[in-house]
């Protein structure tokens, strides 16, 4: 199964596009019609075929032009990489996971041969042939976290426990939902959590946290979050909105469909072995209103979620200026017939 | 005590002594003399294992040095800003031993400098005993240029490195020991609404 990679940009001139089996494949969060925070974790375990679940770790068709953006953002700005020095084993612990699962699972792709501590690591589509000693950070080019995470889709927090509680102390974040990774660094998870409105009230956090401090290495857990993006922009950190928050008011009811980006981010979380740490992956994919609604479910019941959602939530997702204008778009796809129960298309 | 529901705030829990230290190295702002006077009283024995540093910013005039010094601490700082106290501190995490207790008192910005120093310096946050003394200004980093601002007591205000007009947000770093502050009208570019002064 080879995947054809795309040539695409992020920013500019914003070329990104689905395919047509990416979007049968897209990642729809709404299993009902409407929202509402919830502790929604589930056993992240091998998913259909040829779906964002198939594997631990995705890659898909994105991935080149995706981490060709990772490193337009890190060239920039340096601070979207941190770990704080205790951090290391942890960081050898991804390399770890994140090898042996694309290696294991996109064989055409990348390849890992292990002797010992002598690791041998082939990624084709970046054309990258590098052996290294393992634990021994003087032989790759980059520290342990960041090489491998120029190489790999999604956004990713190490977070190390103690005293009942997880820090966030090393992580790379190029492609977040308006949270800065700088300011961030070791916070524990109530305070990075701090700007979220209503769950803390409802004991969402309380629960999650809970229920992560048991996490057991080999069990991996995953969850869905969402919000919404205008033109597919991936950098929508705090630290750039000065120069992307004005793309929130160029939405008309010409250009809604094409402009109007469903952000869905697959976030799996699991216990490492070396560092008793907890990774948190935050897969990004994006679908603009004109490719969801040709899955005529996604179209219905996106709709409702929409106009139905609790204004704190459109608040804090900074999706007010654009909303009314979507949900406008969205009825001209909703013909009030029932949806089925469940995320995937009829 | 200083009451709020910003999740990522510290709880500033007030000075208490810890009998069991051989050093107490108490770090004071401003208003923040008072604090470290009712704390240790008039125990002399715990003055003479502790080392201050006291810088008085906006009070001054009420000349807590004084006071301070009356009580006859083992070694005394007095310095003329926050900067050169931070200097000094520096330079006694880099030599403290086993068994020294560190406390922080003043304005929230001030606290925030030295818990951060201490964390860069090894020490447990939970560890280091704290209390909010004067007005409520804050800390801000601008979260685009990443520039500091002492003492801001409006938002918005205005960056003073790059001259974004910031909203200054309820969400508070402890790494950094700052607020955030974030472009008010990237979205309306121009369209600032009058600093409101609702920090003091
Ligand atoms: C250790 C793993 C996790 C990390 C590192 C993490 C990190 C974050 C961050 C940085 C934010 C943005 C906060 C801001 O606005 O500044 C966020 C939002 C949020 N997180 Fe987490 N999180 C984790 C686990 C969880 C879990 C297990 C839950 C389960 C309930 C959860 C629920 C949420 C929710 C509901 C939001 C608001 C999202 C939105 O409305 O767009 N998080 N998280």
């Amino acid at each position: 199964m080879t995947i054809q990679f795309k040539s695409e940009t992020f920013r500019d001139d914003f070329t990104f596009s689905n395919s047509p089996e990416a979007i049968r494949r897209f990642p729809f969060p709404f299993d009902k019609d409407e929202y509402m925070y919830a502790v929604n974790i589930e056993q992240h375990m091998p998913g259909p075929i040829k779906s964002p679940y198939e594997f631990p770790i995705d890659i898909d068709e994105h991935y080149v032009a995706e981490m060709r953006d990772r490193a337009l953002v890190l060239k920039e700005d340096p601070l979207r990489c941190q770990s704080l020095p205790h951090m290391l084993t942890a960081e050898w612990d991804l390399v770890e996971l994140l090898m042996e699962s694309m290696a294991k699972n996109y064989p055409e792709h990348f390849e890992l041969t292990r002797e010992g501590d002598a690791w041998h690591w082939i990624n084709r589509p970046l054309g990258i042939d590098q052996k290294f000693t393992f634990g021994d950070t003087s032989t790759l080019p980059y520290p342990p976290m960041e090489y491998i995470t120029r190489q790999c889709q999604g956004d990713f927090c190490l977070c190390d426990q103690r005293n009942d509680d997880l820090w966030m102390d090393a992580g790379i974040v190029t492609t977040q939902a308006d949270w800065s990774l700088d300011f961030d660094v070791g916070m524990s998870f109530k305070e990075w959590h701090g700007p979220v409105p209503l769950a803390h009230d409802i004991g969402v956090f309380d629960r999650a946290l809970k229920f992560l401090l048991n996490l057991q290495q080999g069990r991996p857990v995953r969850r869905l979050n969402w919000t919404m993006t205008i033109n597919p922009r991936l950098d929508t950190s705090p630290e750039n909105y000065h120069k992307w928050g004005i793309d929130r008011t160029t939405v008309t009811p010409e250009n809604v469909g094409n402009k109007v980006h469903l952000r869905v981010e697959l976030q799996a979380l699991w216990r490492l072995p070396r560092s008793n740490a907890i990774v948190f992956s935050i897969r990004a994919y994006l679908i603009k209103m004109e490719e969801l609604v040709t899955i005529p479910k996604w179209g219905r019941r996106f709709h409702r979620v929409l106009r139905d959602l609790r204004p704190e939530l459109a608040d804090y997702k900074g999706l007010t200026r654009f909303r009314q204008m979507t949900v406008d778009y969205l009825a001209k796809h909703d013909d009030g017939a029932p949806t089925s129960p469940g995320f995937f298309p009829d | 005590m200083l009451v709020s529901d910003i999740k990522s705030r510290p709880v500033y829990k007030g000075l208490t002594v810890d009998d069991a230290a051989r050093r107490h190295l108490v770090a004071a702002e401003g208003e923040g003399a008072l604090a470290v006077l009712e704390a240790f009283g008039d125990a002399p024995e715990a003055w003479s294992r502790m080392t201050l540093l006291y810088t008085p910013g906006g009070s001054a005039p009420a000349n807590h040095a004084e006071a301070l010094q009356a009580r006859a601490p083992d070694a005394f700082h007095l310095h003329p800003t926050r900067q050169t106290l931070m200097t000094r501190l520096r330079a006694l995490l880099d030599t403290a031993t086993m068994g020294t207790r560190l406390y922080a008192t003043g304005v929230e910005g001030f606290i925030g400098q030295v818990v951060a120093a201490g964390i860069e310096h090894g020490v447990d946050h939970f560890s280091i005993r704290t209390e909010h003394r004067g007005s409520l200004a804050r800390r801000v980093q601008c979260v685009h240029c990443k520039g500091f601002m002492d003492d801001v007591t409006v938002s918005p205000v205005t960056c003073a490195h790059c001259g974004v007009p910031l909203l200054v947000r309820d969400h508070y770093s402890r790494r950094l020991a700052a607020f955030q502050g974030v472009s008010i009208d990237a979205e309306c570019p121009g369209d600032v609404p009058a600093a409101e002064e609702i920090f003091k």
